[in-house]
C-alpha cells in the first residue's frame, strides 16, 4: 500500500467506519440514558424540577463560590481549552470542507492565521491541564487510565493539523494521512470514553438538578 | 555517419554553438540542483559521451508521453535528447515498420547488449497471458521481459510505465501493471507523470552520460531533483492558501483574483513534480497558471484517489447517507433494547410476590 492509495482509505472507507462508529455509538448512548424511564414520582413536588434542572446546569458552568486558586486553573484553562477546540475545529476552510460534506451546508471560515493562534493557545492549555492534572495530590488521585488516554487523543490530532499547516516535520501527504487518522481515532474512541460527555454533559447536570429542584433543594 | 559517434561530434556536425550547449548544460545543472562548477563538468563529459544506444518500448498507453516530448519545445532541450542518444528503435518515431522495425530492434539488442538504455512508456497488461496488447505479435510483457535482460538501465516514462496509471485504473480489466512490478534486477528511474515534463527525460539522460550513473531517486524510484517538492511547495499562489483565500468556483472573484485552488480539488500539496518551476510549452505555464487545479498525475493510483475536484481535506466518498444510517441505526439498537429492558422490568415485577407476616 503507497501513500496515495492509504490517504484514499483514510478519506473514503476509514472515515465512513469512523464516521459510523461515532454516530451509532453516541446516538446509542445518548438514547439508551434517555430510554430508561423514570418511575413517576408520587411525593409531592416542594419545587420546580425545570428550574432546577436549568440552575443546575448554569451553576455548574461558572466558578463556584469558594474556588481555590488551583480550582481557578481547571475552570480557566479548561474554558480555554474548549472554546479553543471548538474554533479551531469549526472554523478553519479545510475543516469546514469536511464538515459541509456531511452537513450539506457551509458557513465563513476564519483567517488561518488566527485559527493558528487558537491552536497554539489551545494546545498550551492541555499542556497546562496534564501538568495540573500531575502535580495536583487531588486530581492525581482522582485520574485513571481514561483521562490520560483521553487526552493524547484530542491532543494528537491537533498537534499534528498544527504541524500540517506550518509544513514542519513530515511532507505535506504523510502528514495530512497522520492528521486524518488522529481524528479517526478520535471519533471512534469517544463513544467508549469520557469523551462521550460531549454529548452528556448537560443532560446530566439538568437530571441532577431537577431531582434537586423537585425536592425544594436549591444546589 | 557512425551512429555511435560522441555527442561533440554529432552537435559540431548539427552547427549547435559552444556557448549554446554550455547554456543547455547550466540548465541541466541547476535543474538537477547540482553545484553550479557542475556545468562545466557535464559539458566535458557530454562532449566526449558516446552516444548511448536506446530503444524505447510503448506499452498500454496514449502516446500523450510521445507527443508531449517531440512537440513540446522548439528549438529545443529536447531535440538534444535525440541527439544525446542513438534512437534505435521507437515504433512511433521510426522510419521503419513491420519486420525492418523489429529487427533494428533485435540488432540494437544484440549489438549494445549490457550497454543499451530501455525507455519504456505505457503499462503492461498480465490478464490471459498479456493478449490485451500485443506488438508484432508479441505481448508487451514478452517484450519486456526480453529487452530487459541486456539493459544498463530502465527509464519508465510517464504515470502508466512508472505507477500502471490509468490502465491500472479501477476495475482495471486488463491486469495492467508497472515496469517495476516485472523488472526486479535492473535499476530502474521513473519519471512519472501524464504526461512526464521532457525537460526531466533529458536531464535524467544528462545525468547518467555525465556520471555514468543514474541520479538519485525518492521512495517511488522518481529523480529527487526533479521530485523532491510538490506543486504546492513551488506554486505561486502559495501565499493566498497561507491567507486562507480560496477560489470557490472556476469564475468567481477568487478565481478572477487567481486565489488558491485548494477548495476547487488542487492535489498540488500531495503531488511530487515540478511543474511549477520547469513549466510546459516552452516554459509558458503550468496548469495552476491556467485556472485548473492540479490532478496529482504523477503519483500512483491519481486517476483513483477520488474526484479531481473535492478538496483533500473532504471525503472522497458519500458521507451523509452513512451517517444517517448510522443515526438510525443507533436509536433503533437503543430502542430495541429499551423495548426488552422494559419488558424485564415488567416480569420481574409481576413475578414479584408479595412479603407477609407468615414470612416473618
Amino acid at each position: 500500500m503507497n501513500q496515495q492509495t492509504l490517504l484514499e482509505f483514510v478519506r473514503g472507507p476509514g472515515l465512513q467506519i469512523a464516521a459510523v462508529v461515532f454516530v451509532l455509538g453516541m446516538v446509542y448512548r445518548l438514547l439508551q440514558l434517555l430510554l430508561l424511564g423514570r418511575k413517576k414520582n408520587l411525593a409531592t413536588p416542594r419545587g420546580s424540577a425545570l428550574r432546577g434542572g436549568l440552575r443546575t446546569m448554569w451553576h455548574r458552568s461558572i466558578p463556584s463560590p469558594g474556588l481555590t486558586s488551583r480550582g481557578y486553573i481547571t475552570v480557566i484553562t479548561g474554558y480555554v481549552f474548549h472554546i479553543g477546540f471548538m474554533i479551531t475545529l469549526l472554523f478553519l476552510s479545510q475543516h469546514i470542507e469536511l464538515l459541509s460534506a456531511v452537513l450539506k451546508f457551509e458557513w465563513p471560515a476564519l483567517p488561518p492565521g488566527l485559527i493558528t493562534i487558537t491552536t497554539i493557545v489551545t494546545i498550551a492549555a492541555m499542556v497546562t491541564l496534564l501538568v495540573h492534572r500531575f502535580t495536583d495530590p487531588v486530581k492525581r488521585l482522582l485520574s485513571d487510565y481514561q483521562d490520560y488516554l483521553t487526552w493524547i487523543l484530542t491532543f494528537l490530532p491537533l498537534l499534528t493539523g498544527f504541524l500540517l499547516k506550518q509544513g514542519i516535520g513530515l511532507g505535506y501527504q504523510q502528514m495530512l494521512i497522520v492528521h486524518i487518522i488522529t481524528l479517526e481515532l478520535l471519533l471512534i474512541a469517544t463513544p467508549f470514553t469520557k469523551l462521550a460527555h460531549m454529548l452528556t454533559t448537560f443532560s446530566a447536570r439538568w437530571y441532577n438538578g431537577a431531582i434537586a429542584g423537585y425536592k425544594g433543594i436549591k444546589v | 555517419m557512425n551512429q555511435h559517434d560522441t555527442l561533440g561530434e554529432r552537435l559540431a556536425q548539427q552547427g549547435i554553438s559552444r556557448r549554446a550547449f554550455l547554456k543547455f548544460c547550466t540548465a541541466m545543472a541547476s535543474m538537477m540542483a547540482l553545484p553550479p562548477g557542475a556545468a562545466t563538468a557535464i559539458a566535458e563529459a557530454l562532449i566526449k559521451a558516446k552516444r548511448p544506444s536506446v530503444i524505447w518500448l510503448s506499452f498500454q498507453e496514449c502516446t500523450g508521453c510521445t507527443e508531449s516530448l517531440t512537440r513540446s519545445h522548439t528549438p529545443t532541450l529536447e531535440n538534444l535528447i535525440f541527439d544525446m542518444i542513438s534512437l534505435d528503435y521507437h515504433h512511433t518515431l521510426q522510419a521503419a515498420s513491420g519486420f525492418g522495425a523489429e529487427k533494428s530492434r533485435e540488432d540494437a539488442m544484440q549489438e549494445f547488449f549490457g550497454k543499451y538504455l530501455l525507455v519504456v512508456d505505457g503499462a503492461i497488461p498480465l490478464h490471459k497471458d498479456g493478449v490485451y496488447s500485443t506488438i508484432a505479435g508479441r505481448t508487451n510483457l514478452d517484450l519486456l521481459q526480453e529487452a530487459s535482460k541486456g539493459a544498463a538501465a530502465i527509464i519508465a516514462v510517464g504515470t502508466c510505465a512508472t505507477f500502471g496509471g490509468i490502465p491500472n485504473a479501477k476495475p482495471n480489466p486488463t491486469g495492467a501493471v508497472a515496469v517495476s512490478d516485472i523488472i526486479k534486477d535492473k535499476p530502474i528511474v521513473n519519471i512519472s507523470g501524464c504526461p512526464p515534463i521532457p525537460a526531466v527525460i533529458t536531464g535524467v539522460l544528462a545525468h547518467y552520460l555525465t556520471f555514468g550513473a543514474l541520479p538519485e531517486l525518492d521512495d517511488l524510484g522518481r529523480p529527487r531533483s526533479y521530485y523532491g517538492e510538490t506543486i504546492h511547495d513551488r506554486c505561486y499562489r502559495r501565499p493566498f492558501y497561507d491567507q486562507g483565500k480560496f477560489a470557490k468556483s472556476f469564475d468567481d472573484e477568487g478565481a478572477r483574483n487567481g486565489w488558491c485552488l485548494f477548495e476547487l480539488g488542487c492535489k498540488g500539496p500531495t503531488t511530487h513534480n515540478s511543474c511549477a518551476t520547469t513549466k510546459w510549452n516552452g516554459k509558458t505555464s503550468f496548469p495552476i497558471e491556467s485556472g485548473h487545479g492540479c490532478l496529482g498525475c504523477s503519483e500512483p493510483n491519481f486517476w483513483d484517489a477520488g474526484s479531481f475536484y473535492t478538496p483533500l481535506s473532504a471525503p472522497t466518498v458519500d458521507m451523509t447517507k452513512v451517517v444517517a444510517g448510522a443515526a438510525v441505526a443507533g436509536a433503533g439498537v437503543a430502542a430495541a433494547l429499551s423495548v426488552a429492558d422494559r419488558a424485564k422490568k415488567r416480569r420481574a415485577q409481576q413475578s414479584h410476590e408479595k412479603l407477609t407476616t407468615k414470612d416473618l
